[in-house]
């Protein structure tokens, strides 16, 4: 095998031409596969013979406290990254702002937010109450706080604002890809800076900013599972609300992770079409590519 | 041409700059410019590159804040409120008004990508003055018609060559109705063969009575259809006359150098 190439002459050649072709064969790869093979045959052969019992995953896949564990999780959600997003856009543009106050906020917001972990801010916020025992505007209304920020509020509030600070960064790196021409001819036509940024800047930075906030999403579902520890009923709470009822703790989270694959799969393929719709783009970069490669001969 | 004599800026100047400096960082990019633009006239603007042409006029619609000096359009002082013997700085929103005077048309189009040609020119109709639909739209259908594209109404930016970007970037400042226009190099950015198209655009322009300031390098343009062609180096107004002077027997060294440069 010293000499892997063959010489040949010249007059040789056409009669090559004709000869059979036989395709490289890639032996490692069958090799590796069998062996991955093996690997997950004993894999399920472990979790089908080992203590699990399948049929208690069954029953209680579709039961009505995982379910309801399901929705509030799906709940929260779109809720925290709706407000995740509204921050995001608000905080960007404050940090892009030339007013140095709204800057400073901005800035502030975000190095909190991002510089503590999300679990101690659900902490904190479920926790308020022991700052303020009542919260409103003194003389005019007030509430007790313990009644404003139960799990569901104080859950939304840590996810959704921890979410903002991630936002507000995407959406900085967006409104930064358009071009500052197109801010200049938006000027020259009379518009403020804020009609600049809804009209004209936002809606061409959408294409920057749909694939990693749909991302996030993804991220989101599997985020809200923290909120189990200060007590919001979402889906890995209430499974282990059963297990420590029936002490099933293995096939409990079997269902959860169950629902998790589930729900994140079906995000996956509704990401995949959203993008495919974006980066088309209405007179989007990739026709623009196109364009210019058409005319780049000339 | 009256308008040459009356470089001190006369109560008829549609746009007088007075004195003007403009630093980007240590760098002057104006120095004491001075020049009055009377209404129904086309000042073309030449020199190098770096000259300060371009800057001038970004100075005139405010896209650039000036350093020293004043400018004024349209019988306002840009920019500034005088209350006494202070200016004071004017908002976002007054500025944005008094750019409404001007129209201006970039090199590099700069056309709404995410648009189509009849969305970009009744954007700021629509958006800015909030006229009515119905009327902005039959006029922008008139303005497509008179830059040669009415066929390109519910084309993209992308979908359109570098010429029809321009002439719909014209179409879409004419929308706004201004007085004066402002054009900053706007063949510069177009395959040669393209550049024809959009002069025909400014010729017809011009041939309307519109007030034009042009930002060129195309001088068988400015021989043509300027009233008055100046010519800038270093961020200084180094000649200005009447084109077949200063195109053709300019009495400057550095013009002459330019010219001859350009025309090489």
């Amino acid at each position: 095998m010293s000499d892997t190439t063959s010489p040949i002459a010249g007059r040789e050649l056409a009669a090559v031409a004709q000869l059979r072709i036989v395709p490289r064969r890639f032996y490692g790869r069958w090799v590796a596969a069998a062996a991955i093979l093996a690997v997950l045959a004993w894999l399920v052969s472990a979790f089908v013979e080992g203590d699990i019992a399948w049929p208690v995953v069954g029953q209680f896949f579709t039961a009505p406290a995982i379910l309801s564990g399901l929705g509030n999780t799906l709940i929260m959600t779109v809720c925290a990254m709706a407000l995740g997003v509204v921050l995001g856009v608000v905080f960007a543009i404050m940090y892009m702002s030339p007013n140095p106050v709204l800057r400073g906020v901005a800035l502030f917001y975000i190095w909190f937010f991002r510089g503590t972990p999300l679990l101690l801010q659900l902490l904190i916020w479920f926790n308020l109450a022991l700052v303020f025992p009542t919260i409103g505007i003194p003389g005019l209304f007030s509430w007790r706080t313990i009644d404003v920020i139960g799990p569901f509020m104080a859950t939304l509030l840590g996810l959704g604002m921890n979410q903002g600070a991630y936002t507000a960064e995407v959406v900085r790196g967006g409104i930064l890809s358009v071009d500052t021409g197109q801010t200049e001819a938006a000027k020259a036509i009379g518009m403020t800076r804020l009609t600049t940024l809804r009209r004209i800047v936002l809606p061409q930075a959408m294409r920057v900013i749909i694939p990693p906030v749909g991302n996030e999403v993804i991220s989101m579902v599997k985020l809200t599972s923290v909120a189990s520890v200060i007590q919001y009923a979402e889906i890995l709470r209430n499974a282990q609300t059963i297990y420590y009822a029936n002490a099933r703790v293995i096939e409990l989270l079997i269902v959860a992770a169950g629902w998790y694959l589930l729900v994140v799969t079906l995000l996956q393929i509704g990401q995949y079409f959203l993008e495919r719709h974006f980066s088309k783009g209405r007179g989007g970069s990739r026709k623009q590519r196109a364009a210019a490669v058409e005319e780049e001969p000339a | 041409m009256s308008a040459v004599q009356s470089q001190a800026g006369g109560d008829t100047a549609i746009v007088s700059v007075a004195h003007v400096s403009k630093f980007f960082g240590p760098f002057r990019a104006l120095n004491d410019v001075s020049l009055s633009i009377e209404p129904g006239m086309v000042q073309c603007i030449i020199g190098p590159s770096g000259s300060g042409k371009s800057t001038l006029l970004r100075c005139i619609n405010q896209l650039e804040k000036i350093d020293q000096g004043a400018i004024r359009l349209d019988g306002e002082l840009i920019g500034y409120r005088r209350v006494g013997d202070e200016l004071h700085e004017l908002s976002d929103a007054e500025i944005a008004r008094q750019r409404l005077a001007t129209g201006m048309v970039f090199q590099r189009f700069n056309l709404f990508n995410h648009m189509t040609a009849l969305q970009n020119i009744i954007e700021g109709p629509l958006t800015v003055l909030k006229r009515p639909r119905k009327e902005i739209v039959a006029e922008a259908m008139a303005l497509l018609e008179r830059v040669g594209l009415a066929d390109k109404r519910d084309s993209y930016p992308s979908e359109l060559s570098g010429g029809q970007q321009q002439r719909v970037a014209i179409a879409r400042a004419l929308a706004m109705r201004p007085k004066i226009m402002l054009f900053d190099e706007p063949t510069s950015a177009l395959d040669p063969e393209l550049v024809g198209e959009v002069l025909n655009v400014m010729r017809d322009l011009a041939a309307s009575g519109m007030t034009m300031i042009v930002v060129t390098h195309e001088l068988g343009f400015a021989r043509e259809v300027a009233n008055d062609v100046v010519f800038m180096a270093r961020g200084e107004i180094v000649e200005r006359g009447a084109p077949d002077v200063v195109l053709v027997a300019p009495t400057q060294a550095r013009t002459r150098e330019f010219i001859a440069a350009v025309l090489k």
